[in-house]
């Protein structure tokens, strides 16, 4: 249904997109993530036409976005982050005119597909109020009433749930997932609980390029070669661990505080005494489960819990993005307009709280991200 | 053509939402009323005194009617919206123009109130120099309002969108005292150019094709203008 190739976009001499590939199925939900400045809101702009590209092409259903624009436009609905809408007009007047260009020209097959998206939406008790006057959440949806009004094959939704209260955004994302059944989806979203919840792939951009596409699922596992287990043993700690150590295909093996920080022996209070978390990092490609728990219960410890700690999707994201810098600081791109100055800008570091998490492994290229500010050529 | 009056019946609610539609139309109506009421108190039974103030109200009057049209909606951010729907760049740029001209006709009809007047209470005027003037206002009208939607396709600013209007109506209006330094060929090339100088026949009564020709053509070309800086801004490398 979309078809991205190739996709660049330069502003002068700042390379905004490079590269980028990808291409969304029919009733398929593709979300993109990135940092702030990455590219998501110029790639949705060049796929709805609404600027250029400097070279690559993008097809909506089946129709170059530049040479037959008005027949890939006629297959798009669109909302802007910004939410623009006529301030003077009512939602009743805007969508109706929103209707008439997008073609519904009937006046009976107007009145009722406005009446259902309203509905659909919960905006008929503001059905007649100015748009200007409305809160942040009722003009958000009064904008997605807009993009699916002529119910077109794909939609473009840059950040829907943005200024929602969690009812609202839970609403949202349901419908989000109802349309995604025979509508082609993408959608921008700095949330990312939202990527795993709606989405059934995800796109990662950083600084313009293409840094990961793939299922939530796939990307979780792919993210992680190996193995991390989380235990709770009854027992005395160097037993236990000397026992985890002799295990099969385990790389290492460490105290867990309560905080989930590796720690040297600091017990969880919630924990019975005597009783202590433990976190185990397998070998590349190993299932070191059934290891762990013979190796244990053979050294007459109790094993009351064991679990395959799984990262969330913050660490994925985190830890491709890290990667990503790590790789260009490394110069695997050339590229001039970005330079090391060991500053802390915060874009990259926005989900640090839920880092110390992430198992040791995917930690480490963190630890060693060196934040780069963009510095124009 | 639909979507251009779709979107031309867009402005024209959008016009009547704001207060600067009704305060331009009051302002007309002051004006226009005072001219022609202090023609007709002394005698004159004709509009001659009415269409010769017009120009110089429209001058005025022409860019706080089109500032909005295009620049609210690039500022706003609308205009992403307006041309990612299914509608021809011309389509928006006619639409907004013959919204702009659907406000200053239904100006220029709440003026017929003045011909009736001398009607009632002078007589039967003579007919013939208020339809020419007419026909005139309205040719007036469609080259000042597309020179103003022209201006306003060119910033986002409001303010800037009018004052680039009011400057661009200015010199073409004016453009005969230029003349005065100029070689004399070259004077009668801008002579033909002056809006002011195509108008004034319309008032005497006197309907020329060549200035009827003269200000379709001018409004059909700052209006092909005009589409061609909004596709711009889609096919720009």
């Amino acid at each position: 249904m979309i078809e991205v190739e190739n996709l660049t976009k330069d502003y002068g001499s700042f390379q905004a997109l490079r590269d980028v590939t990808f291409s969304v199925e029919r009733g398929e939900i593709l979300g993109f993530l990135g940092p702030n400045g990455a590219g998501k809101t110029t790639t949705m702009r060049i796929i709805t036409g609404f600027i250029p590209a400097t070279s690559g092409s993008v097809r909506v259903a089946g129709y170059d976005v530049a040479d037959k624009s008005l027949e890939a436009r006629k297959h798009l609905g669109y909302l802007p982050e910004t939410v623009p809408l006529y301030m003077e007009l009512t939602p009743t007047e805007y969508l109706d005119f929103r209707a008439r260009i997008t073609g519904i020209t009937g006046s009976r097959e107007r009145k009722a597909r406005i009446g259902e998206v309203m509905d659909r939406l919960n905006i008929v008790d503001v059905a007649n109020k100015q748009i200007g006057n409305l809160s942040r959440g009722y003009r958000q949806r009064v904008g997605l009433a807009q993009a699916m009004l002529h119910n077109p094959d794909v939609l473009i939704l840059d950040e829907p749930t943005v200024g929602l209260d969690p009812v609202q955004i839970t609403g949202v994302r349901e419908l989000i997932r109802e349309l995604g059944q025979d509508h082609t989806v993408i959608l921008s979203t700095h949330i990312l609980a939202e990527v795993s919840m709606v989405c059934d792939r995800v796109v990662i951009i950083n600084r313009g390029r293409l840094v990961a596409l793939d299922t939530p699922v796939h990307l979780a596992s792919t993210a992680t070669e190996s193995q991390t287990v989380h235990l709770e043993v009854a027992g005395s700690p160097s037993t236990v661990l000397a026992a985890l150590r002799t295990a099969p295909s385990v790389a290492s093996a460490g105290l867990l505080s309560a905080d989930g920080q590796n720690g040297t022996a600091a017990a969880a209070e919630s924990l019975p005494a005597g009783t202590y978390n433990y976190q185990v990092e397998g070998a590349p490609g190993a299932d070191v489960r059934s290891g762990l728990a013979s190796a244990i219960v053979g050294s007459g410890n109790q094993l009351l819990e064991l679990k395959v700690y799984r990262p969330s999707l913050e660490d994925i994201f985190i830890s491709v993005i890290s990667q990503d810098e790590q790789a260009a600081a490394e110069g695997a791109y050339d590229e001039d307009e970005w330079t090391d100055d060991g500053s802390d800008d915060g874009d990259v570091e926005d989900g640090e709280p839920d880092a110390p998490k992430t198992k040791q492994g995917a930690a480490e290229p963190k630890d060693r991200v060196v934040t780069r500010r963009r510095v124009r050529g | 053509m639909r979507n251009a009056l779709y979107v031309a019946s867009k402005e024209l609610r959008s016009y009547f939402v704001s207060p600067i539609a009704y305060i331009i139309v009051a302002f007309w109506l002051v004006i226009t009323g005072l001219f022609f009421t202090s023609s007709a108190t002394a005698g004159d039974a004709s509009m001659r005194n009415v269409f010769g103030v017009i120009p110089i109200l429209l001058l005025l009057i022409s860019p706080a009617l089109t500032m909005r049209l295009l620049a609210e909606e690039s500022r706003t951010g609308t205009l992403e919206l307006l041309l990612t729907a299914p509608v021809k760049d011309w389509s928006v740029v006619v639409g907004k123009f013959l919204g702009a001209l659907g406000l200053y006709i239904a100006m220029m009809f709440l003026t017929i109130l003045y011909p009736l007047i001398l009607l009632l209470f002078r007589g039967d005027p003579d007919w013939g120099p208020i339809w020419s003037g007419y026909l005139g206002l309205l040719l007036l009208g469609m080259a000042f309002l597309s020179v103003g939607l022209f201006a306003s396709s060119l910033t986002s600013n409001q303010i800037l969108s009018a004052v680039i209007a009011l400057a661009i109506l200015l010199v073409l209006f004016i453009i005969t005292v230029l003349t005065s330094n100029v070689a004399p060929n070259v004077a009668a090339i801008l002579a033909k150019l002056s809006i002011g100088d195509r108008y004034d026949p319309f008032t005497r009564g006197i309907v020329d094709l060549t200035d009827v020709v003269y200000f379709l053509t001018f409004t059909g070309a700052v209006l092909f203008i005009t589409v061609q800086i909004v596709e711009a801004r889609r096919y720009r490398a």
